[in-house]
């Protein structure tokens, strides 16, 4: 019975070497390098010298670093707040629908969230475009009388992210607002508590967790998505992650960009812990 | 009262019209005459013809599927099994294991992007395919291996141990029982990391050689410096296969349901 036991789980330790083996070689390694990498003192022309410093470190708090790091927290934010905004009231009215509409909306929902994110960001050029489709519509409405020339600014970056951000926000309210019992709703309402106040009190409690997770889902990658920025954004709008890629392919400076993707990184793990957190907190 | 029941279905509907303003303004567009997108110069299927002589787009197109199905397999093959054996088996670190490999996930996609890039160069791997392939399957493991693994939870163990009591050698009990339970859960896991991997950008620039490109690079490119229509006709061929493949998922959904 013994050996038998013994015999499973050697088989057992098997499978799972290649996970270990993967996550430690192409996981455990590459992160290791970068922190190494982020001490290290980068050579003149190409490469980096093994001589340890902190320059790397130093170099983010100069004003023009940490000027992107405001931006970027800032467009984070900005298009968090909108992404729940319009989100959480979509996902919450869905889950209301019948079991038959619920169907025929979430293939709605699915068709553009599977569509390539490219080519829906290719669609706001072609609206933002001066004299693109959005142009022509405001002058055809006489709202504005000269193109306002959206592209390459910053509410056009915000559209585009808001945009690519939405689907998460919006599948994680649903799937837990479909597990709310609305009949304690109206239990709250009966009882005679206000439509807002019920709201509060019930809805949004029990609604919470699939609130946070949608907003570690949405404001994570925004930190990073840099192709957004640079579509929509023509060089306008410089955010963390397009530093990242411009020191890395342009300035080649591998031990700055280093530092700065461990200073990102250090940002979302707070972020990370703090919704983790506050999920905790209303039971 | 009725009014208030219909007001959250015209907020629904308006917002899923939105969503879909981008898509239709592409798909309108790729039937453009003229190339300047401003300006609608009247019906003609030209982009398409052009697409369909471009010699690199298909090259790009191969790439993309290859590397979609290499990287995905791997993960497959990775995830499935790491799920199983980390549900048997309680090895030390197991937790901080599972953590890391969950991890690129969470993390911001250009901090891996700008990792695989300096940690591949260190090693001396030479950028292209392979690289790639290493990349996307890191990424595309835990998809697989968080939807097997909660399938494999939420399983009923009596049966692979009624199986094992009836004399069943492990691998049998794997093959015949484990696997077919899991596999609704292995299919779309490695569905979700072969949609993930087909459409990556940003982990793909940063690991690709010079002389591989795949669609989103490709498109990526073309989007910074200038389009021409012929992207345009691509995207609404790429469209049309999401779609396709959406509504055949839904379709083979409700016929699964209706046999049960």
């Amino acid at each position: 019975m013994k050996a038998k036991a013994r015999q499973k789980k050697g088989w057992a330790w098997l499978t799972v070497l290649p996970l270990y083996a993967f996550t430690l070689l192409f996981i455990l390694g590459p992160l290791i390098y970068m922190v190494v990498l982020s001490f290290l003192t980068r050579e003149e022309v190409w490469g980096v010298r093994l001589e340890f410093t902190l320059d790397n470190y130093a170099g983010i708090f100069e004003p023009v670093y940490l000027r992107t790091f405001g931006e970027s927290l800032k467009l984070a934010f900005l298009s968090t707040g909108l992404v729940v905004a319009i989100g959480y009231p979509f996902g919450y009215f869905m889950a209301k629908l019948t079991a038959h509409w619920k169907k025929r909306v979430m293939l709605l929902l699915m068709i553009p969230f599977w569509t390539s994110s490219l080519l829906r960001l290719y669609g706001w050029i072609i609206i933002f475009r001066a004299g693109g489709v959005f142009d022509q519509l405001l002058m055809a409405l006489r709202i504005t009388s000269e193109p306002l020339k959206l592209l390459y600014t910053y509410p056009a970056v915000v559209v585009g992210m808001v945009y690519a951000l939405l689907p998460f926000m919006i599948l994680s309210v649903y799937s837990s607002a479909e597990k709310l019992d609305f009949s304690l709703v109206e239990a709250a309402r009966d009882l005679g508590a206000s439509p807002l106040k019920a709201f509060l009190t019930v809805s949004l409690k029990l609604t919470l967790p699939g609130l946070l997770s949608g907003l570690v889902l949405t404001f994570v990658p925004s930190m990073g998505l840099f192709f957004i920025a640079d579509i929509l954004g023509g060089n306008k709008v410089v955010l963390v992650g397009n530093l990242i890629q411009e020191q890395l392919m342009k300035a080649r400076n591998w031990p700055f960009a280093a530092a700065l993707s461990i200073a990102l990184l250090l940002l979302t793990t707070v972020f990370l812990w703090l919704s983790r957190r506050l999920s905790k907190e209303p039971s | 009262m009725k009014n208030r029941t219909k007001l959250p279905v015209l907020y629904l509907g308006l917002v899923l019209a939105l969503m879909y303003v981008p898509i239709l303004v592409v798909i309108l567009y790729s039937f453009n005459e003229s190339k300047i997108s401003s300006v609608w110069g009247g019906f003609s299927l030209q982009w398409y013809a052009r697409l369909f002589r471009d010699r690199a787009m298909f090259e790009a197109l191969r790439n993309t599927l290859v590397l979609g199905g290499a990287s995905c397999a791997a993960a497959g093959v990775v995830g499935t099994l790491g799920a199983f054996g980390m549900t048997k088996v309680r090895l030390r670190g197991q937790g901080a294991v599972e953590y890391l490999s969950a991890l690129p996930m969470m993390v911001p996609e250009i901090i891996l992007g700008m990792v695989f890039m300096a940690f591949f160069s260190l090693i001396g791997l030479p950028f292209g395919m392979g690289t790639l392939v290493l990349a996307h399957t890191a990424f595309c493991i835990p998809y697989v291996f968080m939807l097997v693994k909660a399938r494999l939870v939420g399983m009923d163990p009596s049966l692979a141990e009624a199986a094992q009591d009836l004399g069943a050698p492990p691998v049998r009990v794997f093959f015949d029982v484990t696997l077919p339970l899991t596999a609704p859960a292995i299919a779309s896991g490695m569905l979700l990391a072969f949609a993930m991997s087909i459409d990556d950008v940003i982990i793909s620039v940063f690991v690709t050689g010079v002389d591989v490109n795949t669609l989103p690079i490709k498109i990526y490119t073309q989007l910074k410096t200038g389009v021409t229509p012929e992207v345009n006709a691509l995207c609404t061929l790429m469209f049309l296969a999401t779609l396709a493949v959406c509504l055949l998922a839904a379709f083979l959904a409700r016929e699964r349901k209706a046999k049960e």
